[in-house]
Order: C-alpha cells, then sequence, then structure tokens
C-alpha cells in the first residue's frame, strides 16, 4: 500500500484565501495526503467547512488543528476543557517547565512543541519524555527554524534537537516532524523532510515514520473520539434502534 | 552550482563536501530542471543539503527532488514518463 504522508503544522494567513489555496495546492503537488492548518481558537465553523471545501478541491485532507499557548497548567486544563471536542489536534506551546509536564500527563494533548531556541527554555528532558510515554503526546519539531536559521543559532538548535530526539526515542515518545511554515517556498516534500531530519541523527526509518505513521495515528484516534458513534476507548456504538 | 557547493559546504563542512564529488549533468532554464550527479553514497547528504537551501543569491528559492536514479539513461526515462 502506498505510504500517506503528512504535514500536521501549515501556518497560511486565514484572513488571505488565495495564500492559503496556493499553500493547500502546493501540499498536495508535493505529495501529502493530509495537512492540518492552525486555526485561532474562535474561528467559526463556517470558516472551516469553507477551508475543508478548498482542500477537497485539492484532493487533500484536512485537519483542524489549534495551538495553545498557556502561562499556568491551569490556564493549559481551563483551554483543554472548552477546546478538546472542538479540533482534532491540540498541540501546546511549551514555554514554562510546569506547563510542559502538565501538557505531557494530559491525555487530551496531541502535540508538545518548544519553539524557543534558547536551550534553558526547551524543557524536554527525561522526565518529561517519561510522563509523554505514559499519556499520548508526541514531540512535534517544525523544520522551518533549520531553514531560516544559519550559523551558530542553527548549531545550538540542532544541538537541541539531537538531544531532546535521542530522549523521545528511548522513551518510546513517537516523533511528529512538520514544516511550521507560513511561507510556500519554504514548503518541502515528505522525504525532504525527513532527510532535514538526518541533520539531528534521526535514522532513515523514524524520519519516514515522523512524518507519515505518526500524524496519521494522531489524526485517526482523535476522528474515532470525536466521532459520534465513539463512547470510550475500545468501545463505540454498532446500531441504534429500539430492536438491536 | 555554487549555491549547491555552498549548501553542503555549510551543513557537512569541506570534508563532508569533498565526498559529495557533485557535478552538474545538465540544466534547464525553461523547465528550471537541473540534473546533478553525486557520489551514491553521499546521496542522502546532498538531499539534505537541497532540502536546506532557501536563496539563490538574493532569490528565495525551493529546490524539490523529482527523482534519485544509478544512471542518467533510466533517470531521464523515469522522469519523461
Amino acid at each position: 500500500m502506498k505510504r500517506i504522508y503528512a504535514d500536521l503544522h501549515l501556518c497560511p494567513n486565514l484572513k488571505d484565501s488565495k495564500h492559503v489555496s496556493q499553500i493547500i495546492s502546493k501540499a498536495s503537488k508535493l505529495g501529502y495526503r493530509l495537512i492540518a492548518i492552525t486555526f485561532p481558537s474562535n474561528l467559526t465553523e463556517e470558516e472551516i467547512r469553507r477551508l475543508r471545501n478548498i482542500s477537497k478541491e485539492a484532493k487533500i485532507d484536512l485537519a483542524s488543528r489549534v495551538d495553545l499557548k498557556p502561562k499556568t497548567p491551569e490556564e493549559l486544563i481551563y483551554d483543554l476543557r472548552k477546546l478538546r471536542r472542538r479540533f482534532e489536534i491540540i498541540a501546546v506551546i511549551c514555554e514554562s517547565k510546569n506547563v510542559a509536564r502538565q501538557a505531557a500527563k494530559d491525555r487530551r494533548v496531541d502535540l508538545l512543541n518548544f519553539l524557543s531556541l534558547d536551550f534553558r527554555r526547551r524543557f524536554f528532558d527525561k522526565a518529561e519524555a517519561e510522563l509523554a510515554s505514559n499519556g499520548l503526546a508526541s514531540l512535534e519539531i517544525d523544520i522551518k527554524p533549520l531553514l531560516t536559521l544559519e550559523g551558530p543559532t542553527r548549531i545550538r538548535l540542532l544541538s537541541n534537537l539531537r538531544r531532546e530526539a535521542t530522549i523521545a526515542q528511548k522513551f518510546h515518545v513517537p516523533i511528529v516532524i512538520s514544516s511550521g511554515v507560513s511561507d510556500e517556498t519554504l514548503m518541502r516534500k515528505p522525504k525532504e523532510l525527513a532527510a532535514l531530519a538526518s541533520l539531528f541523527d534521526l535514522d532513515e526509518a523514524s524520519a519516514i515514520e515522523a512524518v507519515s505513521k505518526n500524524p496519521l495515528a494522531i489524526v485517526k484516534r482523535n476522528r474515532e473520539k470525536l466521532g459520534p458513534r465513539f463512547v470510550a476507548p475500545g468501545i463505540r456504538i454498532i446500531r441504534r434502534g429500539k430492536d438491536c | 552550482m555554487d549555491a549547491v557547493w555552498s549548501a553542503v559546504l555549510k551543513l557537512y563542512g569541506e570534508y563532508g563536501a569533498s565526498r559529495a564529488g557533485l557535478t552538474l549533468i545538465d540544466y534547464d532554464v525553461e523547465k528550471r530542471f537541473a540534473v546533478i550527479r553525486t557520489v551514491h553514497t553521499a546521496v542522502d547528504m546532498v538531499r539534505t543539503a537541497l532540502a536546506s537551501m532557501t536563496r539563490i543569491g538574493n532569490k528565495p528559492v525551493a529546490i524539490h527532488i523529482l527523482r534519485v536514479s544509478g544512471t542518467i539513461k533510466s533517470l531521464y526515462k523515469k522522469v519523461n514518463k
């Protein structure tokens, strides 16, 4: 069966329909069959439907995603309660240790993202990985900084990513590689994203899984949970009616 | 080609670049399509370097790899399909 590739972090300007169409059709041309676009938490159903129509025309599946950037664990819990059933993917941008720990523990979180280039503000360590391995969170790595940075900054980033990828693999935390781009020219084919992952010593098989199997598993799991037939893990409604 | 060399150099240094054995075989200006030869053991390295390129001179670019093949003849056959 042909492998399906996914990019779970595209950030087009949602106010510009033309830009959104360009990004979606470029993703389709590059070989992705599933993408996720970051939506603001207050996006209306009509707007989501419009974007789904655009992606349908481009013959690509669109998953809805929201990025949470809470300042405290309590704020994270509040946001998760409010938004979990509205979006297919929930990513948490962890800017403090407490938020990172809470996000790793919480089974409602799909992706852990550490945007900071400062190694002191990247909290994916062994403790974090252990918590994530007991939950459902995956480590998301955006490739955009690897393309836009140069010199010592990129070297430091690669060093951090190498450490985090090693820890994630040791604790069996799934890694998801996304582009994280808002510009068409920075989009890359799935195998090119996987090739860039070799810069932080991720082996080829794991890198390919990070752009295919891992992101697809997250979307499949959440679509099942958000579907009308879902009751609890392993339990779903098969038939409704008076005489079942 | 200078831009490609520069990308390999930036990521892998002079030692890495010396192992790549890069040669430009063909470049079609109209179709914006190039054929580059490299040592087979350096394919992944060159693939990564090409993917990391974002500019040639002052122009923003994105380089995508269409095909990798062992011989030039079969490469053209696959690409023309």
